[in-house]
């Protein structure tokens, strides 16, 4: 269960998947053998997710459960257990911003003031035009490009104050900020390039 | 077999069995929490570390096999502090409020911290704080107190089948709950209560009712179905405060439905606490001996063809035995005990019986179920069937209703069609009999109180005696009851004798006037306008459905109040105990016949004592003598071959929170009833 504080909201009283979420969910139960379909549970839920805009509604976890043969509260079980699955309204970019230890010596604060300032939301809430929504979160595990936040799908890493704020800022027009490394740097390589291997054989 | 040492002390156990058993086989306590015997291993609260030698760290022995040549240790320093380490971590978020709650002085983790508690805490953060939780209306939650056990996870999953507890969230943020805060839909829901080993689940109706300590307990016997679970009652003064089960590996193992549990506020409403007479069509409040001289005066110089009586679901077997004593001092052979008209055959012991016994589940390998509905006619044994389908290689089939049971059935049919099928070997299912080495049927009330209930019963007997139900050491032919006083009165035959009415008879000479005088034991489950003519004597507890008609209200015991046999629905004879004196003047059943003997012409009973009346009924009865114990019956001859009717199975349980007087004057039933039973809604379990 994520930390996000929503405003009051109102479980929509049913869920079905799309055609093509059918489709999707059909292919995972399906690499399972027979009578073994809940291992598809998690692949499923986040495909409801994905579809329903980034949450997961209370309707989604029954009609998974029916799907799937099990217990409502063992499908609530997982859905409340992996912080990857929000059971409240997120806005269209969740914005979580990594401050564990390695972001947070490498200025993850800095990185969460910019967030702050440029959404005019606090940590956990979404903002008046339901476009963002910004979380802490504990760590994501790009320890090496930190600070670093994922929006979406995406990491950004090597972040500060001024290459957050350009990225909100592109966002919010509507752009499409390249992820990865904001500085000089491919991947995990270190800056400025390599250092060590530099021929190739 | 594996044996090991376990505190210099060495013990050869079964192959499977894990550390902690084996330190129980060697007479070693080991304090736990998450551990029971009854439920899978979860081996999360790790309060039963002990050390192993050459282990390189305590290990949790409730979760490690016994293995041969182990040497384990549970009375060294370092046990005792990886003890106290585990109980210093639990007690970091579990409050200090042991004197508000419900489970003090009767808490595991209170008796444990005894031995392995530090004196004061090392931490001066705040405690957490969990929201309580809505379980439904026997179920009360204090959820701060949990400690993350699951044990009521694990019960409500493998024991009570029904998956609707689970743990939410995840670290710190743990919490138990059902699935979005419903009320837990199960008949066996109150045993989280006895599971819980702190005071996070208690019993909501018995909440700061009482403490444990200041309660008188007497060891009894349940009478809200035919299961005869053993009970503990305990109470206060002239009050019951509240019922807990009693260990019975025969019968309830250790435990009980939620009827048998929470009834018990029924005992204390809507009593009979003193005779009433109807005068001028208006009851009024009579003495003893105003009530005795009414009945006196009907009764007397009227020929025994023109009085009758019915014991119902709740009478005793020693009421009945004096009743059926009184009538045949009164010419009278119109009595019967089949209060809901079941076709039952008195004369063969074993076309009754739950002949494999409740155990005998254990055993079986394929088992029918015609018309009856388990899980609400009889909990205990449904959960069971359940155990027993756990373990695999049990097929069950269903002839009647589709009832929404705890474990997976093919059902085969609605009505006697299907059971002439599968009688005749036509039908998939007759297969499957044929091929188990233990096969089982259980007949339920639901096809025998039927026009066609004999020719029922008759082909119930072709099943079992064609598909090898009844062999060497294995009778598998079962009828399961719905009343407590069922059996006990088949077997004292208190059926119509020589020429005598049964139960439709009665009604229907009562209502034309063949039938003057109805005397009714505790019988409330009968069409009662039918006997608007006739001279009513109702004898009974509650003022319910049989006091409607009464012109002669005798004021009865309830089972907590007497001194009473009780034969289950497998023939085992069992003794209820008195906790509480009856309200007011109400008295033992037994006890009332006898004193209205007296005044009847030629009716005197010949016993003064429950001794000299249960020695009367012990020559009747040899086996009434063989307490707690099953006398195993004779096979034989019974049920008449005949056309069978059309009309699907029913079972006659349709409200299971309201089957008899005590349970409809709880206030706790009838919230039960409201909330949980809605939830079957459509299952046929609904009324």
């Amino acid at each position: 269960m994520s930390g996000v504080h929503a405003a009051p909201f109102v479980q929509p009283a049913s869920f079905e998947f799309t055609p093509e979420s059918l489709e999707q969910v059909n292919r995972h139960i399906a690499k399972y053998p027979k009578g073994r379909q809940q291992s598809a549970v998690m692949p499923l839920l986040d495909i409801a997710q994905r579809q329903n805009g980034g949450w997961l509604p209370e309707a989604a976890i029954r009609v998974i459960g029916e799907l799937l043969g099990m217990p409502y509260i063992r499908v609530y079980e997982v859905a409340s257990f992996y912080t990857m699955y929000n059971l409240v309204p997120v806005g269209r970019h969740f914005v979580q911003v990594c401050t564990t230890t390695p972001c947070w010596l490498r200025g993850s604060d800095q990185v969460m003031d910019a967030c702050r300032q440029s959404l005019g939301v606090r940590n956990g809430q979404t903002s008046a035009d339901g476009q963002f929504t910004l979380l802490e979160v504990e760590c994501l595990g790009a320890c090496v490009n930190a600070p670093m936040m994922q929006i979406g799908d995406d990491f950004y890493e090597d972040l500060d104050a001024d290459s957050t704020r350009r990225i909100l800022d592109d966002l919010k027009a509507g752009r499409a900020p390249t992820p990865g490394p904001q500085i000089d740097r491919v991947n995990a390589a270190p800056v400025g390039g390599p250092t060590t291997l530099k021929e190739t054989a | 077999m594996p044996t090991l040492t376990i505190d210099g002390k060495e013990v050869t156990v079964a192959q499977g069995t894990t550390v902690l058993q084996a330190c129980e086989v060697a007479g070693v306590e080991v304090p736990r929490f998450c551990y029971h015997e009854r439920l899978s291993i979860a081996g999360n609260c790790r309060m039963c570390l002990v050390e192993q030698e050459k282990a390189p760290k305590p290990i949790a022995s409730c979760a490690m096999p016994a293995a041969d040549n182990m040497v384990i240790h549970t009375n060294t320093p370092q046990v005792k502090k990886a003890r106290e380490g585990v109980m210093e971590f639990l007690l970091i978020n579990h409050p200090l409020d042991c004197p508000i709650c419900d489970q003090g002085g009767e808490c595991d983790l209170q008796d444990q911290s005894i031995a392995y508690g530090k004196g004061a805490s090392r931490f001066h953060e705040n405690k957490r704080a969990v929201k309580e939780k809505y379980m439904g209306p026997l179920i009360k939650t204090v959820m701060t107190r949990c400690i993350h056990c699951t044990r009521c996870v694990r019960f409500a999953e493998e024991v009570a089948g029904v998956e609707e507890i689970g743990a939410i969230g995840r670290g710190e943020h743990m919490e138990i709950t059902t699935y979005l805060e419903q009320a837990m839909t199960s008949e066996l829901s109150g045993n989280v209560i006895d599971l819980c080993p702190v005071g996070a689940l208690t019993s909501k109706p018995y909440a700061f009712t009482a403490r444990s300590w200041e309660l008188e307990k007497v060891e009894s016997v349940d009478v809200h179905d035919a299961v005869g679970s053993n009970i503990r009652v305990d109470f206060r003064g002239k009050e019951v405060m509240r019922v807990l089960p009693r260990l019975n590996e025969d019968i309830n193992q250790e435990w009980i439905s939620d009827k048998t549990r929470f009834a018990y506020d029924g005992l204390k409403r809507n009593r009979l606490d003193r005779p009433y007479v109807r005068e001028n069509g208006k009851l009024r409040e009579a003495t003893w001996a105003e009530a005795f001289a009414a009945i006196a005066a009907r009764v007397n110089g009227l020929p025994g063809g023109k009085i009758a009586a019915i014991a119902g679901d709740l009478a005793d077997l020693e009421a009945m035995a004096a009743l059926k004593d009184l009538m045949a001092n009164l010419g009278s052979a119109n009595i019967d005990c089949r209060q809901d008209g079941a076709k039952l055959d008195a004369s063969v012991r074993a076309s009754y019986l739950f002949n494999s016994t409740i155990a005998g589940i254990d055993k079986a390998d394929a088992l029918l179920i015609v018309g009856s509905n388990p899980r609400i006619e009889a909990p205990i044994i449904n959960a069971r069937i359940r155990q027993r389908w756990l373990n695999g290689g049990f097929r069950i089939g269903v002839i009647g209703e589709r009832p929404e049971l705890t474990y997976d059935y093919d059902y085969l049919g609605a009505g006697p069609g299907t059971l002439g099928e599968v009688a005749s070997g036509g039908h998939s299912f007759a297969d499957v009999l044929r091929g188990a080495k233990n096969p089982m049927i259980i007949v339920g009330q639901g096809a025998l109180t039927r026009a066609d209930g004999a020719a029922v019963l008759a082909a119930a007997r072709e099943i079992a005696e064609t598909y090898g139900m009844i062999g060497e050491g294995w009778n598998g032919f079962n009828v399961l009851h719905t009343a407590a006083s069922r059996v006990g009165g088949l077997d004292l035959g208190f059926v119509p004798g020589e020429g005598g009415l049964d139960v439709g008879g009665i009604l229907a000479g009562a209502e034309s006037g063949a039938v003057e005088v109805v005397y009714l034991l505790h019988a409330d489950e009968l069409d009662t306008s039918k006997l608007d003519k006739a001279f009513v004597i109702y004898q009974g507890s509650h003022g319910d459905n049989g006091v409607k008609h009464a012109d002669v209200i005798l004021p009865g015991a309830a089972y907590t109040e007497k001194n009473a046999t009780w034969i289950n629905t497998e023939g085992r004879v069992q003794l209820g105990n008195r906790a509480v004196f009856p309200p007011g003047d109400a008295r033992e059943d037994w006890t009332i016949i006898r004193a209205l003997s007296e005044v009847l012409t030629g009716g005197k009973l010949p016993y003064d004592n429950l001794g000299a009346l249960r020695r009367r009924i012990a020559a009747a009865l040899p086996h009434a003598t063989a307490v707690d114990d099953i006398v195993s019956a004779e096979w034989g001859s019974f049920g008449e071959a005949g056309p069978l009717g059309d009309a699907p199975f029913a079972s006659t349980v349709t409200q299971h929170y309201l089957t008899n007087p005590i349970c409809r004057a709880s206030y706790t039933m009838a919230e039960c009833h409201a909330v949980i039973e809605p939830a079957h809604e459509g299952t046929g379990t609904h009324g």
